[in-house]
Formats: C-alpha cells, structure tokens, sequence
C-alpha cells in the first residue's frame, strides 16, 4: 500500500523542530501565568491572555497535530467551521448584557 | 480504505495549489482529502464536533459570568496554593499547564518515532504520554477535592456567583475526562506498538485487520486537542 504523501513529510521532521516548539508552548505558558502573578488587569490583561492563547493554539495546531502539511482542503475544511463559535460569542454577548441589564433594572435596583 | 481507493485520483494529488485546489479537491468525486487516510479525517471531524462541544461550554460560561449581578469569585485566590507560608496564585493549575504541554512534546516525538518504525522508542514515548496525563488527571482530583472540602458546588461556594461551581466542574471535568480516554487510546495502542503489531502485520482482536503505524498519529491527534482544549480553558477560565 502506497503511504500518501502527508505521512512522508510527517516522517522527515527533525526531532530537533518538535523541541523548539515545545520550548515556545512552555515560555508562552509561563508568560501567561505571570500574567496572573503580576496581576495586570483590565484590557492589557485581557488582550495579553488571548494572544498568548492563540500563539499556544496555533503551534499546537500547526506543528503538533501537523496542520501546516496538509492539503488546503482538509485544513479548511476543519478550521473554518469553528469560526461560527465567534458568530456565537457575539450573540451571547449582546444576550448576556441584555439579562444584566434587566437584573440591575428590576432586581438589584429595587432592593 | 486506501486499497479500494483507485491510485489514479492519489497520482493526481498535489498539483493544483491554494483556491483552485481545493475546489478541484472538493468537486473531485469519490473523496475529497486526498492525501489523508480515513482514519485521520475521521479523528479530525470527530475533533471539530469536539471543538463545538467545548465551545458551547466556554461559552455558557461566559454568558453566566457576563450576566450575574453577583461578583465572580476571583479564580487567582481560588486557586492558590500556600506553599511556606506564601501564597502563590494559581499555581497548582500552571503545574498543570506544564504538565499536559510536556505530555504533547512527548506525544509528538512518539508519532515521529512511530513513522521511523523505531517501535520500542515510540511505545516508550507514548506510555510517557500517558504517565503525564496521569499525574494530570491526579492533580485535577486533587484539585476537585481541595474545592469541594472548601464548600464549593454546582450550585453554590462562599466567595460569591453561585454559577462559578457549576461552570468549573463541567468545564474541567468534561475535560479532565477527555484525558482518562486519552490515556486508556494510548495504553492500548503503545501495547500494540511494543508488541510489534504494525511490524507484523497482526489483525486487532476487535477488527480483524491490520493495524498500521498512522494509528500512532491518530491517538496523537486526540491527545493534542485534549491540551488544546487545556489552553483555552486555562486562558478563560483559569486566568480571566
């Protein structure tokens, strides 16, 4: 059986490469965590969290689980349907100012 | 499989690049990831339902935390751990971090080991995997207990909005069980990686077909998305 030729690719990484990228994943972790020992706060805070965040996922994505070798059509096919998941944020965060808004107005207000 | 798939569509792979190929891939009949296996696209879409899934607690999660009038407990003083009279915030949880990345280097160097056919290295690296999420899990447990002991609980703790309990113990635990079944897929398949299985052509007991090297990169795939899913769970739960 011919092996597709994504596996061949897999096969020919140096070892060397999947150490660096653990050496990042370890670095940014430990930016993030200092993060929360520093304890920075508001949008500084905020924004450093999700960049560090998506610097972890990407390399996990792209490296380890070998993303960056496949063809177009898998890697498209995968990662454009979790867009919607932002779709959904942006809902549930107008739905969820909504129900604060009413909490304050009819419940804590009126104590 | 990949003896029923005719070789013609396999030799025509890898021409066409960026849009043109993925619309000549789609629109090509028969099976669209070309180069994969079905094995492999199988995980990937069962991960991509995965993704949803911790999605839409994620996002629960934010929705109740956006909408309580109650103040959110403060998870860096929740999570801390007294270490010589010092107060460390989150600390346990960043161990924890470090644990499951270091259990996906090692997972990773097993799936290239598993396509050098260096059977005994790969089995060796992925029970180290293992062992890693292990002490992952034990941690997790620990944590649960230091909490409970504390009086938190679904519906309730003493620090402030009651949704903070039911959102931790869904969210981590629906996780923390992603890492036992990832730990019991890479016991079972270092087993058969050991043994000399894909070296040998042996048929699993269950399918009665030969198992090949890819498995290696298919169990890796699930163990990292379990440390995927780590990440985002640590940056908005844990850190937020």
């Amino acid at each position: 059986m011919a092996q597709p030729a994504a596996h061949n690719d897999a096969k020919q990484h140096p070892i060397k490469l999947y150490l660096v990228v653990w050496v990042w994943l370890f670095i940014l972790s430990t930016c993030s965590y200092l993060v929360d020992y520093f304890g920075l706060v508001g949008y500084l805070r905020w924004s450093l969290i999700l960049l560090f965040m998506m610097l972890k996922a990407g390399l996990i994505v792209a490296v380890f689980m070998h993303m960056a070798w496949e063809r177009l059509a898998l890697t498209y096919a995968i990662l454009t349907p979790p867009l919607a998941l932002i779709v959904f944020v942006a809902i549930m965060v107008f739905e969820s100012n909504y129900t604060h808004f009413t909490r304050l107005a009819f419940f804590v207000a009126g104590q | 499989m990949n003896e029923i798939a005719p070789t013609t569509l396999n030799a025509k792979a890898g021409h066409a690049s960026g849009w043109r190929g993925i619309v000549a891939d789609w629109s090509s009949d028969q099976r669209a990831f070309k180069t994969v296996s079905w094995g492999k696209a199988m995980m990937w879409i069962f991960l991509l339902s995965d993704t949803f899934i911790f999605g839409t607690f994620l996002i629960s999660y934010m929705t109740v935390r956006a909408s309580t009038v109650v103040p959110w407990p403060n998870p860096s003083e929740v999570f801390a751990l007294e270490i010589g009279g010092r107060q460390l915030p989150l600390l346990l949880i960043a161990i924890m971090t470090f644990v499951l990345i270091s259990s996906s280097g090692t997972m990773a160097m097993a799936v290239n080991f598993g396509y050098r056919r260096e059977r005994r290295k790969t089995a060796i690296l992925m029970l180290a995997t293992a062992l890693l999420g292990v002490t992952f899990v034990s941690m997790q447990a620990f944590e649960w207990t230091k909490l409970i002991r504390e009086g938190v609980r679904p519906w309730g703790n003493p620090w402030g909005a009651d949704q903070f309990g039911s959102s931790f113990f869904m969210i981590t635990g629906f996780h923390g069980t992603h890492v036992t079944i990832g730990v019991i897929f890479l016991a079972i398949i270092a087993r058969k990686v050991w043994r000399g299985d894909f070296d040998h052509g042996r048929r699993g007991f269950f399918t009665s077909r030969k198992g090949r090297y890819e498995i290696v990169e298919i169990t890796g795939l699930y163990w990292h998305f379990v440390d995927l899913v780590w990440v985002f769970i640590f940056a908005l739960f844990y850190l937020w």
